[in-house]
């Protein structure tokens, strides 16, 4: 886009994208989406990084197994269970609602305005509950058997 | 009456951005931001730049961010803020051109960039054969909500995505796009098509919905993207039903006793007394 010489353009960019204003429940699950989604990235590129040790010899290997039994990475392993469990069950709302379900018919604007926000909520709020349940049982696993 | 400090963030052409500036207001039963700023101006700081026009939430010139939320300035009471510090920014989202002023160019462009009108393959409905093109109320009401845009800024201001794309079209221009796609009179979509599913198009919005969350006037942009996004999906599939704009032909309007409304002529004027 083009941009006249005497205006400035301060306010884009992603502190803007990560930090921009109060945000409504679907705002924080986009910031949530989109950071998880990366972590998964990293996650998997590190993940593809150890399995190839193997190709180092047994030896390399079975050290870098004992090292994954740190308190701190099974902590870290906990975390990429909770942008995965995350990040499906609030995928599962986004294929939906992007799809145009769950976000209902266009509607006549009269005040107050109740539009597609309050049609997806009930679903997104459901979804997080589930999302909670199964983080939480994770950490209870996790708790039970510090070393799986 | 209670004592009001306006602060706000003043950028100037020439001299750049300045800062946040203080500013105190007394309120009175009924102000809006707006006569907040025409105080300001009027009895502290005749350079304070903002831009309105309407001032009742129909022109939409006033968007600015109030308390880091955007809004319009003259559709925003003071009582109904909580606290007495108001915080007071241009847009986000857009380039500044001077204090509350935001440089609105991109808006229209990606507006522009999207055929929001009715594009038609016939040539004859310019309303030279006295025919309309109808439409039942069921048609109308596929996009009535969004036309009640006012293209004021606030949800492209409020968009997390647009604040790391700024290429991404935006929730108003494809508000606008799924505005003239779902009416019956157009056969546009096509033409659309690869504006819409291209690299800064609707796929990058994944529903934060905070553009329906600030929208003034009741449009929901977030439901229009998605209903866009289904229909383009169902294009690609090849299942998308799509009834052809019907010809101005079959679409002779009725008069309300079942008969052809009569075709339109242009009166002839007058002819002059005094000849
Ligand atoms: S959709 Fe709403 S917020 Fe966006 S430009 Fe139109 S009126 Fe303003
Ligand atoms: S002054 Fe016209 S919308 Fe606020």
């Amino acid at each position: 886009m083009t941009q006249p010489e005497n205006t400035q353009r301060r306010t884009v960019g992603i502190y803007r994208w990560l930090a921009g204003g109060r945000r409504g429940f679907e705002g924080y699950l986009y910031v949530l989406h989109r950071i998880s989604g990366t972590a998964l990235l990293l996650f998997l590129a590190m993940h593809v990084f150890f399995t190839a040790a193997r190709l180092l010899g047994q030896e390399t290997w079975e050290r870098l197994m004992a090292a994954t039994q740190s308190p701190v990475l099974i902590f870290l392993e906990y975390l990429v269970y909770c942008a995965f469990v995350f990040h499906a069950l609030n995928g599962v709302r986004l294929i939906l609602v992007e799809l145009g379900f769950a976000v209902g018919k266009p509607d006549h604007p009269a005040y107050p305005y109740r539009g597609s926000i309050h049609r997806q909520r009930p679903l997104a709020i459901v979804l997080m509950v589930i999302t909670g349940l199964l983080i939480a049982l994770g950490g209870f696993e996790l708790l039970r058997f510090p070393h799986g | 009456m209670a004592q009001l400090t306006f602060r706000i963030r003043r950028f100037q052409p020439g001299r750049g951005d300045t800062g946040w500036q203080d500013f105190s207001v007394e309120s009175s039963p009924g102000m809006t931001i707006l006569d907040g700023l025409h105080h300001i101006r009027e009895h502290q700081d005749g350079s304070l730049a903002w831009r309105h026009s309407c001032r009742m939430g129909v022109c939409g010139s006033c968007g600015l961010i109030v308390n880091g939320e955007p809004r319009l300035a003259c559709n925003t009471q003071v009582e109904s803020l909580t606290g007495s510090r108001i915080s007071l920014e241009p847009l986000w989202n857009f380039p500044v051109a001077k204090d509350l002023v935001p440089d609105l160019s991109s808006l229209f462009e990606k507006h522009s960039a999207v055929a929001p009108y009715l594009v038609r393959d016939d040539s004859e409905d310019d309303g030279s054969d006295g025919r309309e093109l109808a439409q039942s109320p069921a048609e109308l009401d596929q996009f009535l909500q969004f036309t009640s845009c006012i293209k004021c800024g606030v949800c492209m201001a409020a968009c997390p995505t647009l604040a790391s794309d700024p290429d991404f079209l935006g929730p108003m221009p494809l508000t606008a796009a799924y505005r003239y796609n779902a009416d019956s009179r157009d056969s546009g979509f096509d033409a659309r098509k690869t504006k819409l599913a291209g690299r800064h198009g609707m796929s990058h919005c994944h529903y934060a919905a905070e553009c329906s969350r600030a929208c003034p006037k009741g449009v929901d942009p977030a439901r229009a993207i998605q209903l866009l996004k289904r229909d383009l999906v169902l294009d690609l599939l090849g299942v998308r039903r799509r009834e052809p704009a019907p010809p101005v032909d079959g679409r002779a309007p009725r008069t309300r006793d079942g008969l052809q409304a009569p075709p339109f002529t242009v009166p002839s004027p007058p002819e002059n007394p005094d000849e």
